[in-house]
């Protein structure tokens, strides 16, 4: 067993309507602590209303050799981006 | 009749509770079992300095002697610190801190919980305040008290002699205050005996599903109400009012 406590994502939900952001990781024991290990390190300045947190070892995330067959084909296909009409400037967050 | 100076006497008695283990609750930070508790035990220490804060601003206002919450923090003498000795024993093992953390915000929470309807504006809402950030802090021990209590032998053992360690400065919490008693006469303030049942019974329930037991310590006299403290509260204070002693008026 190593020494330190496992490692645990961190997700903040800065106001309601928006949604989950990463804001870093910290070390717990188990969910509950990391969850109030979040808050006192992420939150001090009342900067959510929500924090997930995950363990890092449930995270699959892609890697950097397949950078290219991931992203790069979508590079040049300008239709898939919403730029053929106008947003009005009340619409927030969109 | 109730004067100002004894609303005052009592803030100040508060003001010393929170304020002797904000000090002894920061010297954790670099010496938690992990950084993230480090932050944790700095983040309490930091909300009972502020309750300190502003507890010993309200007591200096109603003497009426022109003294500031620093004056009262850092220029009086050992006997003059009305705070419960259960605040200023020195930091023991991680477990004894989370034992005294879990008996002293358990005993906070009953207290401002019942302060918030005081008839002492002031009080009511400083306690208002407070009662949120205490819940936080018994939270905290509970869930520490838990993982502890029912985690690995070692741990189980450590937690138990932390409580018991902790047990014979009880009693002093819950004693009839004279200045206490006639406030609370008057609704300005909470007599501690009657926040005793619902202490224990919430305590009992944390160690009993720890799978701890009551410790059955004798309780010690006490008598931090009076001015009365134990060996370790004068290097306490050495350590906490030595600059402002050193450099009188000092600033950052």
């Amino acid at each position: 067993m190593s020494r330190d406590w496992p490692l645990w994502e961190v997700f903040i939900r800065s106001r309601r309507g928006l949604s989950h952001i990463h804001a870093g990781s910290v070390h717990a024991a188990d969910a509950p602590m990391a969850l109030r290990n979040a808050r006192d390190l992420y939150t001090r300045r009342q900067e959510g209303v929500s924090i997930w947190v995950v363990p890092s070892s449930a995270i699959t995330a892609s890697s950097p050799d397949e950078k290219d067959p991931f992203f790069a084909p979508a590079a040049d296909k300008i239709y898939r981006h919403p730029t053929f009409y106008d947003i009005p400037s009340e619409v927030q967050n969109l | 009749m109730i004067t100002q100076p004894a609303v005052g006497g009592y803030a100040l008695q508060l003001g010393d509770d929170a304020l002797i283990m904000a000090q002894r609750l920061g010297e954790w930070v670099s010496y938690a079992p992990e950084l993230e508790e480090d932050v944790a035990l700095g983040n309490i220490a930091l909300d009972l300095l502020g309750q300190a804060r502003a507890l010993l601003t309200y007591a200096g206002e109603t003497e009426g002697r022109g003294r500031t919450e620093d004056d009262l923090a850092y220029l009086r003498d050992e006997r003059e610190f009305t705070n419960l000795q259960i605040a200023e024993l020195p930091r023991g093992d991680f477990a004894e801190e989370i034992a005294r953390l879990l008996v002293f915000s358990a005993y906070q929470f009953e207290l401002y919980q019942r302060l918030r309807g005081s008839r002492d504006e002031m009080l009511a809402a400083v306690a208002a305040k407070a009662v949120k950030e205490v819940a936080y802090h018994r939270d905290h021990a509970t869930l520490w008290t838990l993982r502890l209590g029912d985690g690995t032998e070692e741990s189980h053992r450590r937690m138990q002699a932390g409580l018991a360690r902790v047990w014979p400065y009880l009693d002093e919490m819950f004693r009839t205050d004279p200045l206490a008693e006639a406030l609370a006469g008057d609704g300005l303030a909470v007599d501690a005996p009657q926040l005793r049942p619902a202490w224990t019974e919430y305590v009992a329930a944390v160690l009993r599903e720890a799978k701890l037991a009551w410790p059955g310590t004798p309780a010690v006299p006490g008598g931090g109400r009076q001015g009365l403290h134990t060996e370790h509260m004068g290097h306490l204070l050495a350590e906490m009012q030595y600059l402002a002693r050193c450099h009188p008026g000092a600033r950052w």
